[in-house]
């Protein structure tokens, strides 16, 4: 692996190899000290041309708990806000010295440019509307430590899908992993070929709502123009909105997943995000673990002896 | 000036296609026949010689874009390509709205002198889509075909008035049939590749749709329209409709329509992002048949140059379009199945005869301006260069099956072999 650009293509046991690596980082995570000296030495530059809070934050953890060094990038303040182009802007910090670049764009493919730029590992920390691998990653954990496994579990993904990179790439890791997916939106939020997903599709939530071992409740992303592509946020949540009373009628055993940040009241109730059976925060520690896995794999070679 | 002697080639006559030689002197074709002799003979056994390529749709940049090309360059370009007349859109910094500026572009073109540059007009002032250009200077200044490249005319009651206004004159509207409400936010053909990657689409209907109001237009009006750069299967079958009740109505595909589809997107490597955008293969597949069955009129190669840095960005930023006028031909060999006759009258005959231009696209007669091309249509080979500034082409290391053997400009040999002669003078 040279690169972490995309859950696309990645098979079972690459998916089950990086999962049972991050098993191991969830435990030295729960250490007195949560650190290993795997990847001393290193830098790693975290590359957030769009903006970012936990994303960003999660890989600087990942990266110092494997005693990597960090760098980190934020276009506001940065010489492309000078007009500097984005390929002088990663040759001039891959020339401070970085053994790594995570990336996020608002763009699809710029992680991939930028890997043609650099002979050194880029992982995709989101790009555009179109992948986002690690989160895929963080998200099949969470549902493996609570079931055992993904294998024919029923997972909804519910919400603005057209938008969501969080979608693509938790459809394509799911549905590898063996469960049964299924996208849930009006057709405004659906992608316009929905048939190149491994995924059902159905536009009505409370027809499938009880059969759900996991409903993974996406945010609205309302800097995307809600009104053009919904009539209105009130009209959203009484249809696709996860409501106590909709929660109320979950299996028992199911559980409810969000990627962040949530819009409470727009798309999940405040007392559903609160529930035990809401394991948003357990996806927020899982983030770290995951990403040590993918640093330590791409990285982690010289040391591994 | 020497005589040059084209023997031996299989040659487009009025006669229908004989094995023959030609004899250029002074600017002219003076004898076509067999066992010519000259000052120089090239050999053309086995290539297809007909009239000079002409293109009704490139972008030479000049004036106030020379970073992307200049008026030498694309000539250049042009030249190597087969190409002895060029059409190039008015979409320039100034915009060519005005006689002044349509000027400038032909008599440079003259002074480069490697093909014949001819301007096309915009159809609103700047382009912007709010009021007419100056059409009757343009007019005057040799333009015929009137077009806002890049910018479909959007207003259909100004497009009417330009239609009314051109109609009895003879003028062409030559369209960018692309919606903007249907297109806006789009940076790729509307399927199942954007939905993979996540990126807002075109949908084929952006282009139906105007196409669609346009012929309306044209019915009314009776003036020519042209279709730029045809991408979609719905537009192929308006367009053949719109023939059957005998409108005024031509159409264009280009190179890159013809030879990709939108699987090419895939890799958002953005050499493949095009305006309009490659489409579905069944779109693509349509192109083809459209253009062998003569649907499809011309072939346009809609030469679009950008400077390398512009390319260097994702690819939503992006700009669209790519190189294509030297392996125009071979690309059209490739991926099409056009015979000789064919062949000639997509890429010459009938894009002259909608461009009205003047001792172009003429079957090689004896007296007539020796605008000639020869081509090499069994030949396979792979460009590794370009003679353009820019490298924005997705061809570079593609096997192509055809080549331009030997480009006559006004009885001057331009090119041989895919290559220039001339290096033309800088801009």
């Amino acid at each position: 692996m040279n690169h972490f650009l995309t859950i696309e293509g990645l098979s079972k046991e690459d998916l089950d190899g990086l999962l049972d690596d991050a098993d191991e980082f969830v435990e030295v995570l729960h250490r007195p000290i949560p650190k290993v000296p795997a990847l001393r030495g290193k830098t790693v530059a975290t590359m957030f041309f769009e903006a970012s809070t936990r994303t960003k934050m999660s890989f600087e953890k990942a990266a110092k708990a494997l005693s990597a060094d960090t760098m980190s990038f934020s276009p506001g303040t940065s010489s492309l806000s000078k007009g500097e182009s984005l390929k002088d802007t990663v040759l001039t910090i891959k020339a401070m010295g970085t053994d790594a670049m995570v990336v996020r764009h608002q763009s699809t493919g710029a992680p991939w440019r930028i890997a043609e730029w650099i002979d050194q590992p880029v992982l995709n920390g989101g790009d555009g509307a179109h992948q986002h691998p690690t989160q895929a990653l963080l998200d099949s954990l969470t549902i493996r430590q609570h079931f055992g496994s993904l294998d024919g579990l029923k997972i909804g993904i519910v919400g603005d899908i057209r938008h969501s990179r969080v979608a693509r790439s938790d459809a394509q890791a799911f549905a590898t992993l063996g469960a049964d997916v299924t996208m849930v939106a009006p057709r405004t939020l659906l992608p316009v070929d929905p048939s190149v997903f491994p995924a059902e599709v159905t536009e009505d939530l409370d027809d499938v709502i009880g059969d759900l071992d996991v409903v993974y409740v996406l945010r609205v992303q309302a800097e995307r123009g809600g009104a053009s592509v919904f009539p209105s946020l009130s009209e959203y949540t009484a249809r696709y909105g996860v409501t106590k009373e909709r929660f109320a009628r979950l299996n028992p055993d199911t559980i409810v997943l969000h990627p962040g940040p949530m819009n409470r009241g727009v798309e999940i109730e405040g007392a559903v995000a609160d529930d035990p059976r809401a394991l948003i925060l357990d996806q927020v520690f899982n983030g770290v673990a995951v990403r040590m896995a993918v640093l330590f794999r791409l990285l982690g070679g010289e040391h591994d002896g | 000036m020497v005589d040059v002697i084209l023997a031996g080639g299989t040659v487009l006559t009025g006669e229908g296609i004989q094995e023959t030689d030609i004899r250029i002197a002074d600017g002219r074709i003076a004898e076509i026949g067999p066992g010519l002799t000259g000052d120089e003979t090239i050999d053309c056994t086995g290539y297809w010689v007909g009239p000079g390529l002409v293109d009704l749709h490139a972008h030479f940049r000049e004036p106030g874009l020379e970073w992307k090309e200049d008026i030498a360059t694309g000539s250049r370009a042009a030249a190597a390509g087969g190409y002895t007349a060029v059409v190039v859109m008015p979409n320039t910094d100034p915009v060519t709205d005005s006689g002044h500026v349509a000027r400038y572009v032909a008599t440079r073109g003259d002074e480069v002198g490697l093909v014949d540059v001819i301007p096309a007009g915009a159809v609103t002032k700047g382009r912007a889509g709010h009021e007419l250009a100056h059409l009757d200077e343009l007019w005057a200044a040799g333009v015929r075909v009137f077009s806002d490249d890049g910018d479909v005319v959007g207003d259909a009651g100004l497009l009417r008035r330009a239609m009314d206004y051109l109609a009895a004159r003879g003028g062409v509207i030559s369209q960018h049939a692309v919606d903007v409400g249907l297109s806006r936010g789009g940076h790729m053909h509307e399927g199942s590749v954007s939905s993979l990657l996540g990126m807002y689409g075109i949908p084929a209907a952006a282009d139906d749709v105007i196409i669609g109001r346009d012929l309306r237009l044209v019915e009314m009006t009776g003036a020519g329209y042209h279709v730029q750069h045809l991408s979609t299967a719905g537009g192929v079958a308006m367009i053949a409709e719109a023939k059957a009740k005998g409108l005024p109505v031509t159409a264009e595909v280009t190179p890159h329509h013809l030879a990709f589809d939108h699987h090419a997107a895939a890799g958002t490597d953005p050499v493949y992002k095009m305006m309009p955008p490659l489409r579905s293969t069944e779109d693509r597949d349509a192109l083809r048949q459209g253009l062998e069955d003569g649907t499809i009129d011309v072939v346009g190669t809609d030469h679009a140059p950008h400077a390398e840095h512009e390319e260097e960005v994702p690819w939503e930023q992006a700009p669209n379009g790519v190189i294509g006028l030297e392996w125009a031909a071979a690309v059209v060999n490739t991926f099409a199945g056009l015979d000789q006759e064919a062949f000639f009258d997509r890429l010459s005959i009938a894009p002259a005869r909608i461009g009205q231009i003047a001792d172009q696209g003429l079957v090689p007669t004896v007296g007539d301006v020796a605008n000639l091309m020869a081509f090499d249509p069994t030949t396979e080979w792979t460009p590794e260069s370009t003679v353009s500034k820019a490298r924005n082409s997705p061809y570079f290391g593609m096997v192509l099956r055809g080549k331009p053997m030997v480009t006559i400009h006004r009885g001057v040999v331009t090119a041989r072999d895919g290559v220039s002669e001339r290096g033309g003078t800088a801009a």
